[in-house]
């Protein structure tokens, strides 16, 4: 199984790495969705936050960051993963992958890891822009750096899980993020919550949600493995 | 009548609720080099899928290279011993043609070292190896998917009209290459329009018409038998 996860995956990348998708055309999506925000969200208005006497006036797009953060995360995943199966559509690559005596599981995980490397490259470049444009502290880079895997890896293994699915329909395009977002919506919550507990603190916030999205992601991970050959086959 | 390679008894397809194979009856032995002969829709392609372990049996009874087709494990099963090459050619655009061989090659569990002969048998080595599948011709294409082939080393050939957009040498070379596999104990069935192509290269002729088999004949046809029906023994395998 992870030798088959191993073939796919650096296939994957190695084929991401000669169209360069993810740098021409996700990563500046990612960025000027950041942007985009910045312009929908005034910059000068600012939120009350705290309570009692350590009440401050932030400006709202810091204290927004963390949300902001996700929905490009998100937006752009849509992006990554109908790709990693575009290229699995065309000139019967599906039923080739189906005739090679690769270990369905494999395939999964090296279709995950594939994607969930290109979304932490895009989420540190996003990372980066969100500091640069929105300004939020770093309280707690620890729990940011948790919150960041565990949510990447849930979004990693239920995008692949449901773009498998409609892998092999002819709307796979249109269905794909009308099947992947309302699943992603707890890890959306989830790594907000976190998020903002990593940035503004106090940590003992995040941790729970934490938590939450590494569960998410053993769960999808598992149900990946389980179901793909099936997807697959049905597909 | 040789070892029974495919044996398909009143097999029945479903493409959709569409019966793309309608009730075929098939036995073709080791050896054999099986021409699948019929009209667009008839259900050739329907007919390799079957045989490749890709398209579900939905009715009667079939077995390839002694997978039962209505159990879906043994069709997994049967997908590692067959080679089929369809319409499409399988190849990733953005890869060289060498990522390309390596990468199925190594899928399939194929033997690594027959990739540069492969490929240079194929006329896709050289220069070629390097350049991206996007940048190939159509011939060049299917050569690529034909090296791919040649390197997994299936049991059983399944080729959807491989002489197409190949040039005469590429055609000849295909040609060489069914003759080879079969010399070495392989088995092959070959859905084309080509007749006059084809007429050296098959044991027997099968023709589909409307997801039946509606007649066979056994050994190499001559040229202008291709398209008749003078001698072939309706609904009978031979």
């Amino acid at each position: 199984m992870l030798r088959d996860a191993r073939l796919v995956a650096s296939k994957d990348l190695r084929v991401e790495a000669t169209s360069r998708v993810l740098t021409t055309q996700v990563l500046p999506f990612a960025l000027l969705v950041l942007i985009l925000f910045g312009f929908g969200i005034s910059p000068d208005q600012q939120v009350i936050s705290g309570a009692g006497e350590g009440t401050e006036r932030v400006a709202i797009l810091e204290k927004v960051a963390p949300g902001l953060f996700w929905l490009a995360v998100l937006f752009s995943t849509l992006l990554a993963i109908g790709r990693s199966f575009a290229i699995e559509s065309v000139d019967g690559n599906l039923d080739a992958l189906r005739m090679a005596g690769l270990d369905p599981a494999g395939v999964f995980l090296g279709k995950m890891s594939a994607v969930l490397a290109e979304l932490l490259v895009l989420e540190l470049v996003v990372g980066l822009g969100c500091f640069a444009l929105y300004g939020p502290p770093l309280a707690h880079p620890v729990l940011l750096v948790t919150t960041v895997l565990s949510a990447t890896l849930g979004i990693a293994a239920a995008g692949t899980l449901y773009a498998a699915l409609a892998a092999g329909l002819r709307v796979r395009d249109t269905l794909v993020p009308l099947l992947v977002l309302p699943v992603l919506a707890p890890v959306l919550l989830a790594a907000t919550l976190a998020t903002e507990a990593a940035l503004f603190g106090p940590d003992g916030d995040g941790w729970p949600w934490a938590l939450l999205l590494g569960a998410f992601a053993v769960l999808y991970t598992g149900a990946g493995i389980l179901a793909f050959g099936t997807l697959v086959e049905e597909s | 009548m040789t070892t029974p390679v495919i044996e398909l008894a009143g097999a029945v397809s479903l493409i959709g609720r569409f019966p793309a194979l309608a009730g075929a009856d098939l036995s073709v032995g080791t050896g054999e080099v099986a021409l699948l002969q019929g009209p667009n829709g008839a259900g050739k392609s329907t007919l390799l899928r079957l045989c490749a372990g890709l398209a579900p049996l939905s009715g009667g009874a079939g077995t390839v290279l002694g997978h039962d087709l209505s159990d879906r494990r043994e069709r997994r099963a049967l997908r590692r011993r067959v080679g089929l090459l369809g319409h499409g050619t399988a190849l990733y655009d953005d890869l060289t043609v060498e990522q390309n061989v390596r990468f199925w090659t190594a899928a399939n569990h194929g033997d690594l070292s027959t990739i540069e002969p492969a490929m240079d048998r194929l006329g896709v080595g050289g220069r070629l190896r390097t350049v991206p599948v996007s940048g190939l011709s159509a011939g060049q294409r299917r050569r690529t998917a034909m090296a791919v082939l040649v390197c997994r080393r299936p049991v059983l050939w399944l080729l959807d009209e491989p002489h197409a957009g190949l040039d005469a040498a590429g055609r000849d070379l295909v040609d060489e290459l069914v003759h080879q596999a079969v010399a070495s104990g392989a088995t092959a069935l070959v859905a084309s329009h080509e007749l006059d192509r084809v007429a050296g290269l098959a044991t027997r002729v099968v023709h589909v018409v409307g997801g039946h088999i509606t007649a066979q004949h056994s050994d190499a046809p001559a040229h202008g038998d291709l398209g008749g029906r003078g001698d072939l023994d309706d609904g009978e395998a031979t």
